[in-house]
Parts: C-alpha cells; structure tokens; sequence
C-alpha cells in the first residue's frame, strides 16, 4: 500500500472537516479525491502532504506512520491549484530547488532538471520566469518542481481550475499519460466529476466530512451506494412519489414498488439512458410533448414535458434522434425501463428495479 | 486626434482645467520663482553659496543622518510589519493603530517630546546619558528624531504587501524540504526587496526635509547639529536671500529626484509582481 | 476554508513546517515591542504627563491665556480654508486623473506628489520668494497695502501647499478601484455630469474622501516648518499652535505650558488616529458584508 488512512479526523474548530475516513492508495494507482466544495477533499489532500495535522486518526506513507513527520520529510510532491511558482526565480531555479536542498550535485541537477523539462514539453524555457509563461505551461513547471526531487506520492490540489476548459482537456489526457510513464502514486483533487471519471484509476467520494463511496468510474456510476452519489455523479431525474394500492405515482406516471414496502411517500431515480422513446405513440406507456433538444455533441438529451407538466429528461444518439425523425413539440410516447428507490439519503441504495415493460432492444444501452 | 478614445462622461474640461489651474498658482508658478531667483546669480555665485563649509556640513549631516534613519526604519520597520501580520500577540490592535502617530503628530510636539525624553533627566537620558548616549544638541539626537518621523512609511508600505503573499508560495517551499529560514531568505526576501526599498526610499525622502522636530532636539548649532533646512532658515532669518534660495534649490532638486525614484520604483515592482 | 491563497490567521494554528517555531515568533515580538516601545509609545505618554507635570489647574490656564487662545483660533482658521480647497481640489483632480485617459497623467500624478517630497522650509521660502517684500509681487503689493507674507495670508497658502496631496492621494485609487461603470450607467439613465457626481461618485469614494480630509486635517494644524518661514512669529497675531509650542519652549519658564499647548495636537493626534481606525473597520465591514453569500431560494425537485 503506498497511501494508507485509518480513521482520520480533521476539526477547525467546531467544524467537523473531516470524519473518521479510511481508505487506501495502491502503489502506482492514479486516485482522485471528489466532492463538492467544503466536502473535506483538499483536507484530506493536505493532512497527506503534512501542510495540516489531523485532529485524530493515522497516515501512513508506505507503510510508515507519518503523523509526527513534518511536511518537509514526508518526500512528497504537492502541486497547488494556483501553481505557487517562486516568481523571483527562473524555470531552472523552480525545478531545481528541491535538489538543491537535498544537497544533490550541480551536474545530477542539471541532468534531471533538463530531463523533466523534456518530459514535460517545455524545453528551451529554462531562462525564463514564470510571468512569461502562460498557465498551461506554469501549471506543468509546478508538476516538474514536485516531480525533480523523485517523491513517493505526486499530490494534486485542482490543477486545472484556473486553466482554459480547452487547455484543461489537454492537461488532462497528457496528465494520464505521464503518470503512465512515470508510474508515480498520484491522488488529485478534484470537484469536477467528468475530470474523474475521465482520468482516475479509482474515485474517492467526499460529502460533508464523510466519505461516501471508493470505487472504478464505472462502479460509482452503475452501482452508487446511495442517494448522494447518486444524484452527484452523472444526471439523474429524481421523483417524489405518492404510495397507493402498491404503486408509487407522480401525475401519469407508475412505478411498482417492493413486496414489504411501508409507508406513503417515495423518492425514485432513474437515468436519462433508461428513458427509451418512440415516435410511435402507441408504442410505450406514457404520453410527452419533445418540449426541447439539447445538443451536447454525439449525445442529444430531450426534455420530455408530460400533460400535467412535469418534466423528464432522456438521451440518445443523433442517429436514433434521426431515425425516429424527432423534432421539438413532437408528440412522443416513452417508458421508463430501470428505477432506483432513493427513499433515505446516505443510506445504502437498493439495487436498481427493472420495470415489468417488454424491453426492445436499445442502441443507447449503458451510456 | 483621429484615434482619440472617445469617453461619454463629462467634465474631462472643467476638472482638468481646475486641477491645472491650482496646480498653477501652488506649486508651478511659486517653485519656478525659486529657479528663476537662484538664475539671477552667477554661477560663481551660486557655487559658492552652496558649497561653502558651513552648507557642506549641513548636506554631511542631513543626508548622512536620513540615510541611518531610513535604515533602521528599514529593518525595524519590516520586522514590525512582519509582526503585526503575522502573529497575534496582547496590544496588537493598539500598536497597529499607533504606527501612525508620527504620521498624525504635529513635528513641534514630536521635537519637544524627543527632546525631553532623551534629556539628562528625561525617562531615557537618565540610563542612556551616563552610557554616553547623549540624545541631545547632538548628531545622534538628529537621527532619533529623523527615526521617528520616517517610522509609519515602511510599516505601511509593506503591511499590503505581506497581508497579500500567497501562503502557497511558502507552502510548496515546504513540499520540496526547504526549512523556514531558507524559505524566508531564499524566496520570501527576494519577493519583499521592492516594497521595503521604496519604504526606505519614502522614508529617507521624508528625513531629507524634515525641519520641525530638528529644531527642538538638535540645538541647530552650526557645523555641528545644522541641518540643511535649519541653514536656510538662518539664511532667511539673516536676510540672506540669495544663500536661502541657492541652497532651497539643491534641496529642491535632490527632492525631486528621490522621487522621481520612487515612482520609477512602483512602477518596476508592479511589472515585477505580475 | 483552506488553500485560497490570502494569509489566514485563523488557521495557522494546526499548521507545522510552514511555520516558526514558538522561539523565533517571540523573540520577534519582543524586538518589535521593544522598538514600538521607545518610538511609539514613551513620547505618547511623555507629552500627556510632562503637561499634567504642575497639575490640571497650570494646564488650564496655560491654554486659556490670551495668546494661547488666538493661537488656536488661527490654527482652526487655517485649517477651516485650507482643508475645504483641497477638497475641491482632491475631487477635481482625482475625476480627471480616475475616470479619463490623457498624455502626461503620470507627470500630472508625480506633480501631486510633489509638497511630500519637498522640505516644508522649501515650502515657505518658494512663497516668500513670490509675495515677500523683495518678491516678485512684493512690490505691487506692497503699493496696495496687501500683505500676505508675515500675514495669515500667507500662512494658508503654505499650509494649503503642504497638505493638497492628501484629499487627491487618497481619492485617486479609490476612484480607479470603482471604474466607470456606474457613472455610465447613470448617464444611460438620463443623469446630468452633476447628477452623476453628486448622487453616485460621491458616495461610493465617501470613506476615502473622509480618511482624506482626516489626514488633511491633522497635517494643516499641525503644520510647522512651512508656517515658520511666512509668519512674522507675532505672539497673539501670526503664531499658530505649533508655533506657540515653539515660542512656550524657548521661555526659560515656558516648558510644562509648551507641553500643555504640545498634548492638545497630541489629542488631535489621537483623535485622528481614532478616527482613521474607524473608517478603516467601516470598509473593511462594508466589503466582508458584500461578500456574504445571499442565502438561497428553494427550489422544488424537479424531474
């Protein structure tokens, strides 16, 4: 294991930042801490790299307890969200510290430092400061300066929010494919679930202090654990639901609930995937006007609006789009093949209920 | 101009010509009476009167008294700042407030309490006279006096400064292992160089001209305690107007330029941190 | 919450390795005393007690002669003109300089900074040289029996020289900070320029203005230097409080009245001070109060 947390606390006063989280990074795995803001990600990132102190609980570092080590022994590399480059020195000098201080010799740093630069596709910038470069370029110093001193752990605080969305993209796909030539353990914070899913080997979800589930992308995806992550990762229509003679309703619409179930209200998701559409208003069950089509690309998502007025929202490709020659205020008929009941938060979800509906078959399964 | 941008609101005519106008009749019209008065001399004249013994150990002590002054302000004044930003401690909010008395205080009342607490029997003469520490009628009376007139500038210049650092910054020195002195000589120093340079600068700009409090604790005696202020003010008081006018226009001229400097100064920090 | 650049205080407590250890931060703080100790606060006290030295009785009367009191009412009298034409001034020069783009702005700035940079004595001489008897003027007015030089006259334009930075220095980056923008929208809406400048210039540079004439303020009645070179040092006529400190001082006997009519500016001092504190937490609550979130409005679950 190269990052272990057992039962890590963190309190700013009265303000529980952090609450008895335990996980565990293997070495070499490509980790992102996400969570909305004040959900206690950067905390943990912090408490890692020795810039905070936890208030109870331990760290361990490759199997070694680092609570009492201060942040300068811990032989991590920290990069900041706002690059925290030293202005007053060149790119060299930036990369080169660490080195410095671990007394390396002036022809070793040289080697590294021009080998990271290389590595890092800013060669022949080693005379410049940091005011000349742009953000993409500053955000990738920062990496080399933490990466120079060869550290166990590679810790990133956001690093790409303060960069272009398109920049960002491509900071993105190059990060991964660094950190598959380097094969460091790298944990990044981020509060941008599309950027975790896109570039982590796993995904650690924090709510509120509380960690809420640690799995692949496709795991807190398809199977989240509950309401939060649920609702957090990926769009989802959420429904509350009136309980009568076994069946959860909302205007037209009807949902078989569970055997055992008691109780009169109910709170239902379901994905826009599982909303299957037709042209053909005998085909499916429910009645919509095609109120409006967003255009995201190879996707299109339909907003769905029924008689009474509520709203569902449904995707698929442009294909299917064409095919079933759609076109806004179009009456449709659709059917809601899976459910998931979400009736109390943070409690563990009951595993997806397939609707008793003759299933055809769907070219935008899964997505 | 063809190119001229074009900007809806109004009154550009009236306040400009207002500003100008005041600035006129204030500042341009009086100081180029100086220059035109000091024209009237020869230059023989003109160089006597402003390098003769007397004036030359007035510059000696004058400029050589600001610029001790400017730099202890320099290095007392970071230390205060870095304090009173930094750390919490009993009176902090008091003390914060009092950098500015020597700004707020009349220079009379500053020279007539200097005076009497380094007397012979003020509260500090009395330990720092027998110690040989006169601060009295003597040079190192003039360089407390020129201290204390000149302590808010560095303060006050460099508290934005310091308040507005990027904790980051020493953050990721820490990452990378180096210890909190290194931090603070190799990055932190470098980066506050600027500031406390035009601090020192707005100090010694203050020192150069600074006449009241002098007057009170220096004794004005010639050669010894004069400094180039008190010798124009004999020179009036003698009728002199011809010395009086060549020496204000030396103490001009040098005034002018330290600031020049120090706007030059701001204007190269601010490239600098961006 | 962490990691947002600015220093926070508050946190710094759970903070190792980023830190000084205890020892350096004392000693710091206690070479920062020491320092604030002998040039702060030793001549705050030491004016106060040296003027209470023969009790209150002595101080009383000290300030009410006749001499005192016509001191105080020309210091008041100066700083009533002089304060008010810098103000205009400030305005004027901080619309112009703030809110239009002009060749020479820089010239126009290091001009006002001018009066800090130049010896108050050089103050005084540069309008003895214009209006004295061997001045420029002196002789036009001389013949008209104007007197301005040795005369209160000349005192308030010295004292006027000395302090017009002050208003326009700190109108300057108050007005650039806002922008435009609202006077724009003003205008859009139909304001004249007066209109404008009254109802939303003026209020939003209110804080700067009132640290502006506060500073003003206090440099004007304390004035020494520039007074001393244009006044006839008159007892009872041209002697403003500064000058009666000096007068009082030089009296073989004179010294705890000195320091009587000294702890007067000294309180005005304070008070200034005081009020600077005020108007600094004003805008430091103003701006953390804009900076509150505005709490939410429910929204229904929706499909």
């Amino acid at each position: 294991m190269s990052i272990e947390l057992k039962n890590v606390s963190k309190q700013f006063g009265e303000v529980a930042a952090v609450n008895k989280v335990n996980f565990s990074v293997k070495e070499g795995e490509l980790m992102a801490l996400l969570g909305p803001s004040g959900g206690g990600k950067t905390t943990v990132l912090r408490m890692i790299a020795g810039l905070e102190l936890p208030t109870d609980g331990d760290i361990f570092i490759r199997g070694e307890r680092v609570n009492d080590i201060p942040v300068q022994k811990r032989n991590i590399g920290f990069v900041f969200q706002n690059y925290a480059l030293f202005k007053n020195m060149t790119i060299f000098k930036n990369i080169a510290f660490g080195l410095k201080i671990k007394k390396w010799k002036r022809p070793a740093i040289e080697e590294r430092v021009t080998e990271l630069l290389k590595l890092l596709g800013l060669a022949g910038m080693e005379k410049r400061y940091p005011h000349q470069l742009s953000g993409g370029q500053r955000q990738r110093v920062a990496i080399a300066r933490a990466l120079a001193p060869k550290p166990s752990v590679l810790l990133l605080d956001e690093p790409f929010g303060a960069v272009d969305a398109k920049i960002r993209q491509e900071l993105r796909e190059w990060l991964v494919h660094l950190h598959h030539d380097l094969n460091v353990t790298t944990l990044f914070v981020t509060h941008d679930q599309e950027e975790a899913m896109e570039v982590s080997d796993r995904i650690v979800i924090f709510s509120k202090g509380n960690l809420e589930q640690i799995g692949s992308p496709r795991d807190v995806y398809e199977q989240p654990v509950n309401e939060f992550v649920a609702r957090f990762i990926g769009v989802m229509n959420v429904l509350e639901l009136e309980v009568r003679d076994g069946f959860g309703r909302l205007n037209e619409l009807k949902f078989p609930v569970p055997e055992n179930f008691a109780g009169e209200g109910l709170r239902i998701g379901f994905r826009p995937y599982a909303v299957q559409v037709s042209s053909d208003l005998a085909r499916f069950e429910y009645r919509a006007k095609l109120s409006r089509t967003y255009f995201l690309g190879i996707m299109l998502r339909l907003e769905l609006e029924l008689a009474s007025g509520l709203t569902v929202r449904s995707r698929m490709t442009k294909e299917e789009y064409a095919q079933l020659d759609l076109w806004d205020g179009r009456e449709v008929s659709f059917q809601i093949r899976q459910y998931r009941i979400l009736s109390r938060e943070n409690a563990a979800l009951t595993p997806e209920l397939q609707t008793p509906y003759e299933l055809p078959p769907s070219i935008a399964e899964n997505i | 101009m063809a190119n001229k941008k074009y900007n809806p609101l109004p009154g550009f005519g009236l306040t400009m010509g207002y500003t100008i106008l005041y600035l006129s009749v204030l500042v341009l019209i009086p100081i180029a009476g100086l220059f035109l008065k000091t024209f009237q001399l020869t230059w023989s004249e003109f160089w006597h009167l402003i390098t003769n013994a007397r004036a030359l150990a007035a510059y000696k002590l004058t400029f050589g008294a600001s610029l001790i002054a400017a730099f202890i302000n320099a290095v007392f004044g970071t230390l205060l700042a870095w304090i009173l930003v930094r750390y919490q401690f009993f009176g902090k909010r008091f003390i914060d407030a009092l950098v500015d008395f020597p700004f707020a205080l009349p220079t009379a009342v500053a020279g007539l309490t200097l005076s009497s607490l380094f007397a012979a029997n003020g509260w500090l003469g009395r330990y720092l006279v027998p110690l040989g520490f006169i601060g009295t009628n003597t040079p190192l009376a003039v360089v407390i006096a020129l201290t204390f007139v000149g302590l808010p500038f560095v303060v006050r210049t460099l508290q934005p400064v310091l308040q507005n650092l990027e904790q980051e910054i020493e953050e990721a020195a820490a990452t990378l292992g180096a210890s909190r002195l290194r931090t603070f000589v190799q990055i932190l120093a470098p980066t506050l160089f600027p500031t406390v340079l035009t601090g020192f600068a707005l100090a010694f700009a203050r020192a150069v001209g600074e006449y009241g409090s002098i007057t009170f604790v220096s004794g004005n005696l010639p050669f010894k305690t004069e400094i180039v202020p008190s010798l124009i003010v004999y020179q009036l008081e003698e009728h002199n107007y011809a010395g009086a006018t060549a020496i204000a226009a030396v103490l001009l001229v040098i005034s002018c330029g330290i600031l020049a400097f120090i706007n030059w100064l701001e204007v190269w920090t601010s490239r600098f941190n961006n | 919450m962490p990691g947002n650049g600015k220093f926070n205080l508050r946190r710094s407590a759970s903070r190792r390795g980023v830190e000084e250890s205890p020892f350096v931060k004392w000693t710091l703080i206690a070479i920062g005393l020491a320092f604030a100790l002998v040039f702060l606060l030793l001549p705050l006290v030491s004016v106060f007690t040296e003027a209470f030295a023969k009790g209150f009785g002595y101080f009383f009367s000290a300030l009410t002669t006749p001499d005192s009191l016509s001191a105080i009412r020309l210091t008041l009298l100066i700083a009533a003109i002089s304060v008010p034409l810098n103000v205009v001034f400030g305005l004027a020069a901080s619309w112009a300089i703030a809110k239009f783009e002009f060749r020479g702005k820089s010239v126009l700035i290091t001009l006002i900074d001018l009066p800090f940079a130049v010896s108050p004595v050089v103050a005084g001489l540069v309008f003895v040289l214009l209006f004295g008897l061997q001045g420029y003027f002196g002789a036009w007015l001389d013949e008209h029996d104007i007197r301005i030089i040795f005369a209160v006259p000349g005192m308030v334009l010295a004292t006027t020289f000395v302090t017009f930075p002050f208003v326009a220095r700190e109108l300057i980056p108050v007005m650039q900070a806002t922008g435009s923008e609202q006077e724009q929208a003003a205008l859009t809406l139909g304001a004249s320029g007066w209109q404008t400048f009254w109802y939303v210039t003026l209020p939003s540079v209110k804080w700067g203005l009132l640290y502006g004439v506060i500073l003003c303020n206090a440099r004007a009645m304390g004035e020494f230097g520039a007074v001393y070179v244009v006044s006839a040092h008159i007892m009872g006529q041209t002697e403003t409080m500064s000058l009666r400190v000096q007068s009082l001082y030089e009296n073989p006997r004179g010294e705890t009245a000195a320091f009587a009519v000294a702890s007067l500016l000294a309180f005005l001092a304070l008070l200034t001070l005081a009020l600077k504190t005020f108007v600094e937490w004003q805008t430091q609550r103003n701006y953390d109060l804009a900076q509150q979130p505005v709490p939410e409005l429910k929204s229904d679950t929706h499909a």
